[in-house]
């Protein structure tokens, strides 16, 4: 990386637009920065000119070179201004930065993936990793929760990834019409009817911490323990690289300790108010 | 006689009989019926006497309310291995919401006046009962809690 602190100019190469509030963008470098590596969980400081700057996790294919995407919900300043780029519009890149998904770690073990709403996108990075590499892993359960319906992100692919006979995928929404005839119920529920075995799996969660606490709980009682559980954290940003501890979670910077930590070295202060 | 123990195979084959005593089982076997519903039938309706309790072997329910000038509303679906139709152990016996099915299902349905009595006469089959409902309830308690929360809810909307 070159100076964290300074922006790499990319140049949007296409806008997908994913839910009412939600969009993708493939950015392409267009200074002397011509590959982009990165690991799936690690995000990038997209800086929107003249608004603002923004903690975006990666939400491509780690495969996939010389090309970097950016999943988005519109939900304030800078983000509603970004649903307004265009293919061909600029936007200026720090990173990667932040941890990384264990997908070494998980190598040999059953991995079951449990997400929430937009916290499908820092995890489709490591669910395209496992399915590159799928001989590498026990049962591969990914397990969704969105509010209605319409809200399921990537609904294709989660299509796709259900069609094939070597990963169990389970989507649920908390409210429906009668015209769905999936699952309705928090997406805990849907622990119990994943294919895996607790005592040998490795557990990676996003969603709201709400959802993550509880999910924990639930992972706990099909058998999985704290020290295999990742959970990948937000918090507001500036720097991102552990300067300016705007992004301070007990006596941890989820900009460069975090964002994605191992659910037993962060447990005590997980549920301390107000952190 | 012999469809009763093919009841009580059934029912011992389900995660909320499993571990009950076998004698106990049999005693609840003796108040099952074994029956078939297609995708899209109603198994109740809300405001219906609750005189059944059912168990789902297979299939997928949906748990949905009528409101008024709007689509009904899907609250929650329950799947293979779950039991449904809890209002018969809460007096007054209502059913509060619709109960249809989303594919064809196989269901254990046991006849609530027949098990109420029986609870009546011998309170310990009544505390196997409570035993295994009470967790189930407070599941479903706290799930519905955590929709209410609205989690994925945009915090601008
Ligand atoms: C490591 C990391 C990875 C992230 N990855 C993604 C991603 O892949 N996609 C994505 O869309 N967002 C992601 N976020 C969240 C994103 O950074 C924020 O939504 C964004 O910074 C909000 O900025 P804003 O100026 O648009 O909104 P602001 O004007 O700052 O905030 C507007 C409103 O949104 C609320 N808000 C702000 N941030 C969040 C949040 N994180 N969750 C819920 N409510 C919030 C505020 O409380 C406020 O009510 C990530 C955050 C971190 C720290
Ligand atoms: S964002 Fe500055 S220390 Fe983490």
């Amino acid at each position: 990386m070159a100076d964290p602190m300074t922006p790499e100019p990319f140049r949007i190469e296409r806008v997908s637009r994913e839910l009412a509030d939600t969009f993708t963008l493939d950015l392409v470098p267009v200074g002397d920065k011509r590959d982009f590596d990165f690991q799936p969980g690690q995000f990038n400081m997209l800086y929107h000119f003249g608004v603002g700057e923004v903690p975006i996790s990666i939400s491509g294919d780690a495969g996939t070179k010389g090309r970097v995407t950016h999943t988005v919900r519109a939900v304030g300043t800078v983000t509603e201004s970004m649903a307004d780029l265009k293919k061909g519009d600029m936007v200026g890149v720090r990173g990667p930065f932040g941890s990384t998904w264990p997908m070494e770690l998980a190598e040999g073990h059953d991995v079951v993936i449990v997400t929430g709403g937009i916290g499908l996108a820092p995890l489709r990075p490591a669910i395209y990793h496992v399915l590159a590499n799928r001989g590498k892993y026990g049962r591969v359960a990914i397990l969704y929760g969105a509010r209605t319906p319409s809200d399921i992100l990537y609904r294709e692919e989660l299509e796709a990834w259900s069609a094939r006979l070597d990963v169990s995928v389970e989507a649920t929404v908390d409210t429906a019409g009668t015209d769905w005839t999936g699952n309705v119920g928090v997406v805990t529920k849907l622990l119990p009817r994943g294919n895996f075995d607790g005592r040998d799996a490795v557990a990676l969660v996003c969603g709201p911490e709400v959802m993550m606490r509880f999910t924990v709980h639930a992972l706990n009682d099909q058998g999985v323990t704290n020290d295999c559980i990742f959970v990948s954290m937000e918090r507001n940003m500036k720097c991102a690289v552990g300067f300016c501890g705007h992004c301070q979670f007990g006596s941890r910077f989820v900009c460069k300790d975090g964002p994605v930590f191992r659910f037993d070295q962060i447990e005590d202060i997980f549920r301390v108010k107000g952190i | 006689m012999a469809q009763a123990e093919g009841l009580d195979k059934l029912l011992s084959e389900h995660p909320f009989f499993r571990d009950m005593d076998t004698k106990v089982r049999g005693i609840v076997a003796g108040c099952a019926k074994n029956e078939v519903f297609e995708a899209g039938q109603y198994v109740f309706n809300e405001g219906g006497q609750a005189d059944k309790f059912y168990i789902l072997r297979h299939g997928s329910i949906a748990i949905e309310v009528d409101v008024p000038s709007r689509e009904p509303l899907i609250l929650e679906t329950v799947n293979d291995g779950e039991i449904f139709g809890w209002s018969w152990i809460v007096p007054p016996y209502r059913r509060t919401f619709d109960a249809r099915t989303l594919e064809l299902c196989r269901i254990v349905s046991l006849d609530a006046k027949c098990l109420r009595g029986k609870m009546e006469k011998d309170h310990s089959l009544g505390y196997e009962f409570y035993k295994r409902f009470i967790p189930v309830m407070a599941e479903r308690l706290g799930a519905a809690r955590l929709q209410l929360l609205d989690l994925y809810g945009n915090p601008r909307a």
